[in-house]
C-alpha cells in the first residue's frame, strides 16, 4: 500500500535526487570517464603518464600537496590550540575582545588574504622593506614566497579551525571532570594529559582532517605565491589552460581520491567514539590571572596577536586608497585618494565584476536556501531506501577540492546534456552560479541537519494531531524552527561565494567575471590599488552580510563553521 | 465524544510484533489507562489511535466510523506528548491557538476560546510568555490546554507526568482528572506508573509483550489479577509456585514446596483465577493481607520463620520474614508506634488468610 506518507517522501525526493544526480554525480562520472580516454579512445595511458617517469612533475605535485598539507596542519594546530587555551581558560583584561579578533582571518576571502600577505611580506612587501630601511640593510631581510609563503598563509587562514574547535570543546568540557581528577589526587600535569587532552582529541582530529583537506584543495595561495613550486590543484589548472582536458581529468580523479578517502576516514573516526557529555548545565570556568607579570604578558600576547591578525586587513584598506600609478617602482605608495572607489560608480567596466559577483552569489544562495531545506528535511526526517547514498552525494562537493568541482562541471557541460536542457553551459553566464550552488549546497545541508536533528519528531506530530496538514506544518512549524540553521548555512555560502576564486578561474567568461577574477587581472596589470579596492569590497560585503545576519536573525558567524 | 473500538489490531515493525491481536473497547467519557512496562506496546497502540502508525492488521473505529487509515490531522484527537512537544518559536497563546487557526476559526473566537481554556488550566496570566520561559508543570498545562481547546473527540495522554517531580506530579494528576471530568472527554492515558493508573482511571488495560493481559477497574486489577504478571506488576506481592492437591467442600488445597506445606485457598472466583488444567500455578498474596505475630497463630496456612529485615517508611512498616530458611515473605503493617516494631532475628508466625490468597496461572509469552 502506497500511503500518504510514502507519497510525500517520494515527492520530496524527486527534486533532490534530480539535482544531486544531474549536478554532482553525473559531472563526477564524466570526469572519471574522461580520465580513461586518450585522444578519445579508452586507455589507462593517462594514469601511466601520471605515475610514470615521463612526467615526474605530476607525481612531485601530488607529493608536494600532501607535504604542504601535513605541515599546514602542524602549524595551524601550533597556533590555534594554545591561543584557544589562553583565551578560554584565563581571564585577563581585554580577553573577550582578543578572542573576537582571533577569528578575523575567516572574513578574508582566500585570494584577498594571499594578496594582502604579498603586499605585506613579499619581496616588494611593506614589512621587509620597512625593516631594510630602518636598519639600513643592503637587501630585504626576508620575504615570503614558494613553500614558506604558502605555509604562512595556510597557517594564518586555517588556524581558526583549530582555535574554534578547541574553544568549543573547552567550553563544553564539564569542569567537574577535571575537579574529579584533582579530587582523586592527580597533579595538574596528569589531569591535563589524562583527562583534558583525551577529551579534546575528537575535535582536534576533526580539525586536523579539515585543515588537511582544505590545504590539499588550496588554490589561491599556490597560484599567487608558488613561483615554480608545483602542487596538484594548480597542475589541474595548468593542464586545463594548456587544453589537455584528459590529463586534467586524471589529475582531478587522483586529487578526489585523496580528499574523499580523508572524508571517509573522518566520518569513520567520528562515528567510532562517543565523547558527548552526559551532564547538563555546564558553565565555563576561567581562572582569573592574578600574578601581574603573567597578566600583562598575556595582554601583550593578545595585543601582538591582534596586530599580526589585523595587519592584512589594515594593509588592504590602506592600499585600496592608492590610485593607479602611485605605487609602481617606489618602495612605498606615494599618494592616497578615494579614486579607486569613485571609479566603481563611474566606470562600468570596473563596476561590472561587483555586479556579477552579487547577482551570482544571490542566485546561488537562493538555490542552496531552497534545496538545502528540502534536502536536509528529506535526509533527517524521512525514511527511504538509498538514504546513505544520498547523504554521501550531498557531501561530495564539500569533500572535493574546488578545482575538481570546476573540472567536473566543465567536462559535464561542455556538451549538451539533459541536465542543461540540451544546451552547452560552459562559456555561458549560468555555469558560475551553478558551480557556486553545487559547491555550497553542503554547507546549508550540514547546518540545517544539525538543527533538524535537534527537533523532536513529536513537534511535527503535535501539529498534525491538532489538525494541520503536512504542508501547513512544514511552513508554520518546521521552517520557523530550523530557520537559524538554514540562515547560518546560507550566510556562510554567501560569504564564500563572494570571495570564490578556484572554480571561477576555471569557468568565468567576460560576461560573468566576478570580483576575484578582476583582482587577478588588476594584479597582472600591477594596478595594486584597484586590486586592493576590490578586496575591500569583498570584505565589506561579507561584513555587511554578517552584521545583518547577526543583528536581525541572531546568527553568529563563528557558529557557522 | 466518541467510543474507541480496536478490533484484532496487530502492528509489526520489521519482524517484531509490537502489538498482537489486540481487542479493546473504550466507552464514551471514560478515563481509560494503558499500563505496562516500557516496550510493552502501549505507546504503539496510542499512536495507532492518534493515526501516527497504521495497524498491520485490524481496524480502529471511533463510534462506528472506521478510522484505520485516516491521517492524524483528520481524526480530531487531542494528544499530549511525553515531552509536551510545544512549538518553541511560539508564545503560549500561539501554541494554544494553533489548532483553532488550522480549523479556520475566526480571530475573535480564537481569542475567546484560548483565554477560556487557559483560565481553566490556570495559566491566564502567562498568555504572552514564550514557552521556554515556563516551568515544567506550566509547560505541561499549556500542552493540555492546546489539546483541549480544539474540543477533541478523544484526549490522548502519553506519559504526560513522567518528566515532572513527585510533588508536581500529584498536583497535575488532580488537575488532569478535574479537567477530564469537566469536559467529559473520552480519555486514553498511557503510563508505566501503577499509582497513577490506580488512582485516576475508570478502567485499566495492563499490557505486556504487546498483548493486553487484563482489562478491568483498578480494584479488579489489584484484587483479582488474571495472571502472575499482572499480580506482580500492580502493587507489591508475594508470588510462590504451587501444585494442586485436593478439593474440599469450599476450599482447594495446594502444596507449596518452598513453604513445605499445604496452602488452603477459598474456592471462589475472587480467589481462584480462570486457568487451564495444564497451566503452571502460582499463589499471590499482598503483603498487607498477611498476619504476623510473635505468638503462635492457629488455623490453616500458618508458617513459622525469623524476621530478616524491618523497614520503616512512615505510614507503613515493612517486615521481611524468612520462612523455611529459603523463602522471603514480605509483610506490611500500618505504623502503630515503636513498641510494635519487630526486631531482626525474632522468631515469628505468619498467617496467609485463605480468603486473601489469589491463585493465578503463569503468564504466557
Amino acid at each position: 500500500m502506497l500511503n500518504a506518507e510514502k507519497r510525500k517522501t517520494i515527492l520530496l525526493l524527486i527534486p533532490v535526487a534530480l539535482i544531486l544526480i544531474g549536478y554532482v554525480l553525473y559531472p563526477s562520472i564524466e570526469t572519471m570517464l574522461e580520465s580513461f580516454k586518450k585522444n578519445g579512445v579508452f586507455s589507462l595511458q593517462n594514469y601511466q603518464d601520471f605515475f610514470g617517469a615521463k612526467s615526474a612533475a605530476n607525481f612531485e605535485a601530488l607529493w608536494n600537496s600532501v607535504y604542504i598539507s601535513l605541515l599546514s596542519v602542524f602549524f595551524s594546530a601550533l597556533i590555534g590550540v594554545p591561543l584557544a587555551f589562553v583565551f578560554n581558560r584565563y581571564d585577563f583584561p581585554g580577553r573577550q575582545f582578543f578572542s573576537n579578533i582571533a577569528i578575523m582571518p575567516i572574513v578574508l576571502p582566500s585570494l584577498v588574504g594571499v594578496m594582502a600577505f604579498m603586499f605585506l611580506y613579499g619581496e616588494a612587501g611593506l614589512v621587509p622593506n620597512a625593516i631594510k630601511d630602518i636598519l639600513h640593510l643592503e637587501n630585504v631581510p626576508f620575504s615570503i614566497g614558494g613553500i614558506s609563503g604558502i605555509l604562512i598563509v595556510h597557517a594564518y587562514t586555517m588556524y581558526p579551525y583549530f582555535y574554534m574547535t578547541t574553544s568549543s570543546a573547552l567550553n563544553n568540557l564539564d569542569p567537574s571532570l577535571e575537579e574529579a581528577a584533582f579530587n582523586l589526587g592527580s597533579s595538574r600535569f596528569k589531569v591535563f594529559w589524562k583527562v583534558t587532552f583525551p577529551l579534546l582529541t575528537p575535535g582536534l582530529v576533526a580539525a586536523s582532517l579539515l585543515v588537511f583537506m582544505v590545504s590539499m584543495a588550496s588554490f589561491s595561495a599556490p597560484f599567487l605565491l608558488a613561483g615554480g613550486y608545483r602542487v596538484l590543484s594548480l597542475q589541474i589548472y595548468f593542464s586545463k589552460i594548456n587544453g589537455d582536458l584528459e590529463m586534467a581529468a586524471t589529475q582531478s580523479v587522483i586529487l578526489s581520491v585523496v580528499s574523499i578517502s580523508f572524508l571517509l576516514f573522518m566520518r569513520w573516526y567520528q562515528g567510532r567514539k562517543d565523547y558527548r557529555m552526559a551532564s547538563k548545565g555546564i558553565g565555563a570556568h576561567r581562572s582569573e590571572v592574578n600574578n601581574p607579570l603573567l597578566k600583562w604578558s598575556m595582554v601583550t600576547l593578545g595585543i601582538i596577536a591582534m596586530i599580526v591578525l589585523l595587519l592584512p586587513h589594515v594593509t588592504l584598506l590602506v592600499l585600496s586608497l592608492v590610485p593607479e600609478g602611485a605605487w609602481t617602482w617606489q618602495t612605498y605608495p606615494t599618494a592616497f585618494s578615494l579614486e579607486n572607489f569613485k571609479l566603481l560608480f563611474e566606470d562600468p567596466n570596473i563596476w561590472d565584476p561587483v555586479k556579477h559577483s552579487l547577482i551570482m552569489s544571490f542566485l546561488a544562495c537562493f538555490g542552496v536556501f531552497i534545496f538545502g531545506i528540502i534536502t536536509s528535511y528529506a535526509l533527517v526526517k524521512r525514511k527511504f531506501i538509498g538514504k546513505n547514498l544520498l547523504d554521501i552525494l550531498v557531501m561530495i562537493p564539500w569533500a572535493l577540492p574546488a578545482t575538481v568541482v570546476g573540472m567536473n562541471l566543465i567536462l559535464a557541460f561542455n556538451e549538451p546534456s539533459v541536465f542543461s536542457f540540451g544546451k552547452i553551459l560552459v562559456g555561458t553566464f549560468w555555469i558560475l552560479p551553478l558551480a557556486y550552488f553545487v559547491r555550497f549546497l553542503p554547507l546549508v545541508v550540514r547546518s540545517t541537519n544539525a538543527v533538524l536533528e535537534q527537533m523532536d519528531d513529536s513537534i511535527e506530530e503535535a501539529a498534525q494531531n491538532l489538525g494541520a496538514k503536512w504542508f501547513y506544518t512544514f511552513r508554520r512549524v518546521v521552517i520557523p524552527i530550523i530557520m537559524p540553521g538554514v540562515l547560518s548555512g546560507t550566510l556562510l555560502a554567501f560569504v564564500q561565494a563572494v570571495g570564490e576564486f578556484p572554480t571561477s578561474v576555471l569557468l568565468y567568461t567576460l560576461g560573468n567575471r566576478p570580483i576575484s577574477i578582476e583582482i587577478m587581472n588588476q594584479l597582472r596589470m600591477f594596478n595594486l590599488g584597484q586590486a586592493a579596492a576590490y578586496g575591500m569590497i569583498q570584505v565589506g560585503l561579507i561584513a555587511i552580510v554578517m552584521f545583518i545576519a547577526y543583528r536581525f536573525f541572531g546568527v553568529k558567524t563563528e557558529n557557522t563553521l | 465524544m466518541s467510543t474507541v473500538h480496536l478490533s484484532e489490531i496487530t502492528k509489526q515493525f520489521g519482524s517484531v510484533e509490537a502489538v498482537k491481536k489486540l481487542e479493546l473497547t473504550i466507552k464514551e467519557g471514560e478515563f481509560f489507562t494503558f499500563l505496562g512496562p516500557s516496550g510493552c506496546g502501549k505507546t504503539t497502540t496510542l499512536r495507532m489511535i492518534a493515526g501516527f502508525y497504521y495497524p498491520t492488521k485490524g481496524k480502529v473505529k471511533f463510534n462506528e466510523k472506521d478510522m484505520t487509515t485516516v491521517p492524524p490531522e483528520k481524526r480530531n484527537t487531542g494528544m499530549v506528548f511525553q515531552n509536551y512537544a510545544l512549538f518553541p518559536h511560539m508564545t503560549v497563546f500561539e501554541n494554544v491557538a494553533f489548532g483553532l487557526k488550522v480549523r479556520k476559526v475566526s480571530k475573535a473566537e480564537i481569542k475567546k476560546r484560548v483565554e477560556e481554556v487557559l483560565k481553566k488550566v490556570r495559566l491566564d496570566q502567562y498568555i504572552e510568555r514564550q514557552v521556554s520561559q515556563l516551568s515544567g508543570g506550566q509547560q505541561q498545562r499549556v500542552a493540555l490546554a492546546r489539546a483541549l481547546v480544539i474540543e477533541p473527540d478523544i484526549l490522548l495522554l502519553d506519559e504526560p507526568l513522567s518528566n515532572l517531580d513527585a510533588r508536581l506530579r500529584d498536583e497535575m494528576r488532580a488537575e488532569i482528572l478535574r479537567l477530564q471530568r469537566e469536559y467529559g472527554i473520552t480519555t486514553i492515558y498511557v503510563t508505566h506508573d501503577q499509582v497513577e493508573a490506580l488512582s485516576m482511571s475508570d478502567r485499566i488495560a495492563v499490557f505486556n509483550f504487546g498483548e493486553c493481559q487484563q482489562v478491568g477497574t483498578p480494584t479488579e486489577i489489584y484484587n483479582e489479577p488474571v495472571n502472575d504478571f499482572v499480580a506482580e506488576f500492580i502493587g507489591e506481592t508475594n508470588l510462590l509456585p504451587i501444585q494442586f492437591e485436593q478439593k474440599t467442600e469450599n476450599q482447594i488445597i495446594y502444596h507449596s514446596e518452598q513453604l513445605n506445606g499445604a496452602v488452603h485457598v477459598q474456592n471462589t472466583t475472587g480467589n481462584i483465577a480462570k486457568h487451564e488444567e495444564s497451566d503452571a500455578l502460582l499463589m499471590s498474596i499482598r503483603p498487607e493481607a498477611i498476619m504476623v505475630s510473635t505468638e503462635e497463630l492457629t488455623g490453616e496456612n500458618v508458617f513459622s520463620g525469623t524476621v530478616e529485615l524491618v523497614q520503616f517508611t512512615g505510614a507503613a512498616v515493612h517486615t521481611t520474614v524468612m520462612v523455611n530458611n529459603s523463602i522471603k515473605i514480605q509483610t506490611t503493617g500500618l505504623n502503630q508506634g515503636p513498641s510494635t516494631y519487630l526486631k531482626a532475628g525474632t522468631t515469628v508466625y505468619v498467617k496467609l488468610p485463605a480468603d486473601q490468597i489469589r491463585v493465578v496461572p503463569k503468564a504466557k509469552e
